[in-house]
């Protein structure tokens, strides 16, 4: 056993369980006691596609400097299942704590020379103080909460705060949770020395925060952006997105004496159905969207092509799973970004949104509306699991009053009339979007939308040139797209000849990779793109480093691949960096990558590393 | 869908309904389908009904998948928007658009390929969801566009004009809707525009989901000797069963109906159909003796047409169910959709 440092607010907790055991309550109330206490705090969560029984772990990384991604050690495991000891085990840092449970001691299996392992006989203690075989094992979990409680410093009225807010309705549930955190904390207070080493402080830096997941931020978006059409059919990991836009739709918009409610929710009977409710009522003027993942994308290509070509407004939300096919559903990736990007037949670009964090999910959600409107096409935000399923620390939630949705060009009635005759496809700003009418308005607003080819008068053709006219137009709209969606986000304060490239979640880890790697005497630059089309200044960037780390999570370099497509920067410029294993990419896979690549370079062009 | 713009020429003396649009205000581009389609007789049908119940022009929603018969929403009322959409999928586009905006008329054209084939699933559960919109199946048992495959409708022993022999056995659209708990069902034929014509204005006032398969030969593929979707044979073997006769809000019902035999439904809108039994045994409100009947006849190789099934009292349209306000999801305020700052600010409570 090696001694260890005293680590304030600065290490990670992993705790494997078995799903369906109630174990997500009893991390939740670990993380957010910790974000109580003003210390900044990020929770993973490692979950089977599965209902009860299967092995899951949550990962909570107590984190004074902010960081929001995985760091890649643990420092304490809190083994749960039998069945995982022994890759649990080994997983633990070396100098870190293994907690599990010795009603059945294993001291053979969990033996390791370099950590401590504390024993505590949770089930025995929650035998001898609960009845009843579900609430025994749903206490059990809660047990070891009050032994981290004990043995990290935690405070318990805080605890207690946050049960008694979670039972609000059901007092009696307090008093049984707070009986199994004190057996847990007693037993630990008796037998082992507390705090550890590793421990939590008070502080004051999550003032101004909300612990949020990804997916209920998009939802707020969504809400705020005025949608009043949902329709999806269920999908991990997009299905709480809708969820949540349906809690909050039920509580806001309802009339409290009619029982009307300001919005639909429709479940359809798959995605393509989904994405067709969602055109139609974008069509028809209303703001609808709907969530899906990967394999549901796959379905709506064809609609896709559809909204492209015959430029109906559309929002859809990509939370992205593991691929191909079902692939992994509860594990995390950045796979359908060509997907995504060039969905359906043909000549078909899409708009594309990457949000980084849920504080994104929710502005980015809201924009969303107001550019496929504007641009009277789909447009995706590409979410992902890590983000939309995880609670993330991020800045408070502001909306502004003063917004008022962007509905694009559409004519209303008088503007209608005034028109010598109203044609639908007319390019009559030079922006490459047409002015569009709603049904009901007036028969001289009437037209004709169709996916088959058609002149920019509305009508069917199959007339070459006629038909080039509109597909030369949707190329200056595209143009016109470039310059309305978020531009990157850059950082070249480092005055580096090397860049980091990277997009969507990737983003916590990166930044802390180039903390690491000042301090290690790297600086870097970094360039974070937030949505295709890519912005002028994304090539630019890349034009102008030596050598730019493009850093994402699928395995065959889907970003770089758009980089090279629509920027004119050089292929060999380009190094990836891939994380693809299903867990959301910690900061070491990327510094250690970056480490590597150059000194590989070194290696193999001493004098001229950057040109490869 | 067209090439060619139809001239818009209105003679003085064309009759005028209570809005004073003539007929020709309710016709579209000209049609490119073969001369002598079924299909451009229901084109008709539709434009006639839509002129006698003085529908907005503007208020018609017209949509469609992919198909001879979905290029048919381009041939009628001009005046109002169409959806020409991609194939089997035009119930999901409506179902969008309905939801969007309750305060319109919706009607959708489809084939037999593109709802009993593509997009059968859809068709399903437009149904289920008793989608408010009328259905329009123009049924010829073929494949047209693509020269003369059978369809799902094609009924065994039929033959095609390349000399094979259907085997397969039909999916009928009306049993199925019968089955799915549809609350209007209507066959016909588009060579009986006094059947179709009334059950089409029927089907615009029915609150819900309104289908009407029509036999609609092809001229080009199924007119054939051996058919059994031909004109000849259709003319031969389908059976009236129940005339269904539209009588509109202001109007009396003037003409004489023998006891017994005639039923007035009174419509949402206060509209009545007056459903005439032309077979005795047939009671087309009871859904499980007119399933059965429909299915002894075709057994018969008989089609019988008519407004087969009504339930007017079915409550579950589904903006009944989705308890929507009378005001158009499309044009509620902004103010009505966002909770404000105010209201932000509360609902992060929950997660600090």
């Amino acid at each position: 056993m090696s001694p260890t440092a005293t680590r304030v607010n600065d290490f990670t907790i992993k705790i494997a369980t078995v799903n369906g055991t109630g174990s997500a309550s009893a991390n939740t109330l670990l993380m957010k006691s910790i974000f109580r206490s003003g210390i900044p705090v990020m929770g993973k969560n490692y979950f089977p596609s599965n209902i009860q029984g299967l092995p899951t772990w949550y990962e909570i990384r107590v984190t004074r400097e902010g960081y929001v991604a995985r760091s890649g050690r643990v420092d304490l495991m809190v083994a749960m299942n039998a069945e995982t000891y022994a890759r649990d085990v080994r997983e633990v840092a070396p100098g870190g704590y293994l907690v599990y449970d010795s009603t059945w001691p294993r001291p053979a299996l969990l033996k390791r020379d370099d950590i401590t392992v504390l024993g505590v006989p949770l089930a025995r203690l929650c035998n001898e103080s609960f009845n009843g075989v579900r609430t025994r094992i749903l206490m059990k979990n809660i047990c070891y909460a009050g032994v981290l409680a004990a043995l990290l410093d935690l405070d318990i009225a805080r605890i207690r705060e946050l049960l008694a807010e979670t039972y609000a309705k059901k007092p009696q549930l307090v008093e049984s949770n707070m009986k199994a955190i004190q057996l847990g904390y007693d037993y630990a207070r008796e037998h082992f020395s507390c705090p550890l080493p590793l421990r939590v402080e008070k502080m004051d830096q999550t003032a101004g925060h909300v612990m949020i997941d990804g997916n209920t931020a998009a939802a707020l978006g969504c809400l705020y952006a005025g949608a009043t059409v949902a329709a999806w059919y269920p999908i991990t990991p997009s299905t709480s997105l809708m969820d949540a836009f349906k809690m909050f739709a039920d509580r806001t918009r309802v009339d409290k004496d009619t029982g009307e409610r300001n919005f639909a929710f429709l479940q359809a009977e798959d995605e393509l159905a989904a994405v067709g409710m969602v055109i139609g009522a974008m069509w028809n003027g209303a703001r609808a969207f709907t969530a899906t993942s990967g394999p549901g994308i796959s379905l709506m290509n064809e609609f896709l092509g559809l909204a492209y070509y015959a430029e109906v407004p559309t929002v859809i939300f990509d939370i992205q799973r593991v691929g191909p096919s079902t692939g992994m559903p509860t594990r995390t990736q950045q796979g359908d970004l060509l997907l995504a990007a060039y969905a359906s037949h043909g000549d078909t670009r899409h708009v594309c949104l990457y949000p980084a964090n849920p504080e994104e999910c929710f502005y980015m959600a809201a924009q969303a509306f107001d550019l496929a409107e504007r641009l009277q096409t789909p447009v995706l935000v590409l979410s992902d699991l890590d983000i939309g399923m995880n609670d993330w620390m991020c800045r408070d939630l502001k909306w502004d009053d003063a917004y008022r949705p962007d509905r694009g060009k559409v004519l209303g009635k008088e503007e209608v009339l005034k028109l010598k005759k109203f044609y639908r496809f007319l390019d009559v700003d030079d922006d490459g979007i047409a002015w569009r009418t709603l049904p009901g308005v007036d028969p001289k607003a009437a037209y004709f939308t169709r996916g088959s080819g058609h002149n920019q008068y509305g009508a069917y053709t199959e007339d070459a040139a006629d038909y080039q006219v509109v597909l030369d137009r949707l190329l200056r709209k595209w143009a016109t797209a470039k310059r309305l969606v978020p531009r990157a986000l850059i950082d070249a304060t480092a005055d580096s000849k090397i860049g980091l490239v990277s997009l969507g979640s990737c983003d916590g880890a990166i930044r802390e990779a180039r903390d690491v790697l000042a301090r290690r005497g790297i600086a870097v630059d970094y360039m974070r793109v937030r949505a295709f089309p890519f912005s002028e200044d994304v090539g630019e960037f890349l034009v102008s480093h030596e050598l730019s780390f493009v850093i994402e999570q699928n395995r065959d370099a889907q970003l770089r691949s758009l980089l090279t497509l629509e920027t004119a920067v050089e292929k060999s410029k380009l190094r990836s960096l891939l994380h693809y294993s299903g867990l959301p990419i910690s900061s070491e896979f990327i510094v250690d990558g970056v480490l590597a690549e150059l000194q590989h370079e070194r290696r193999v062009k001493p004098k001229d590393a950057a040109h490869g | 869908m067209t090439f060619i713009a139809k001239p818009k020429v209105a003679h003085p003396s064309l009759p005028r309904n209570p809005l004073g649009l003539t007929r020709r205000d309710y016709e579209g581009a000209l049609s490119t389908l073969c001369a002598g389609c079924g299909h451009d007789s229901i084109t008709a049908a539709i434009v006639e009904a839509s002129w006698g119940l003085a529908l907005e022009p503007q208020n018609v929603v017209k949509l469609s998948g992919i198909g001879c018969s979905s290029k048919t929403t381009a041939y009628f009322v001009s005046g109002g928007h169409g959806f020409n959409s991609v194939h089997g999928r035009m119930p999901s586009i409506a179902m969008g658009a309905n939801v969007a905006n309750r305060n319109l008329s919706y009607i959708g054209v489809s084939g037999d390929g593109d709802t009993l084939s593509i997009g059968l699933g859809q068709f399903c559960h437009a149904i289920r969801r008793n989608l408010d919109m009328l259905y329009i199946i123009e049924n010829n048992g073929v494949y047209g566009l693509t020269k003369g495959q059978f369809s799902a409708s094609a009924d065994i022993g039929t033959r095609a004009k390349k000399g094979e022999t259907n085997v397969q056995p039909p999916i009928d659209p009306v049993l199925l809707a019968m089955t799915l708990g549809a609350s209007f069902v209507a066959r016909s034929f588009s060579g009986d525009k006094r059947q179709l014509v009334p059950l089409i204005q029927a089907g615009l006032k029915h609150r819900g989901f309104a289908l009407i398969d029509v036999l609609s030969p092809c001229v080009t593929f199924n007119d054939h000797e051996g058919s059994t979707k031909s004109y000849a044979y259709t003319r031969e073997h389908y059976e009236p069963a129940v005339q269904a006769d539209f009588v509109p809000l202001e109007r009396e019902i003037s003409v004489e109906y023998r006891e017994g035999e005639a039923v007035p439904v009174v419509m949402h809108d206060g509209s009545r159909i007056v459903l005439r039994k032309l077979d005795a045994g047939y009671d087309p409100t009871n859904r499980a003796t007119a399933s059965a009947h429909i299915q002894e006849r075709m057994k018969a190789g008989e089609y019988l047409t008519g407004l087969l099934f009504l339930d007017e009292t079915a409550q579950h349209e589904f903006h009944q169910v989705n308890s929507t306000p009378a005001r158009p999801l499309n044009s509620l305020p902004y103010e009505a959709l966002s909770p404000g700052s105010k209201g932000l600010e509360k609902i992060l409570s929950r997660y600090r």
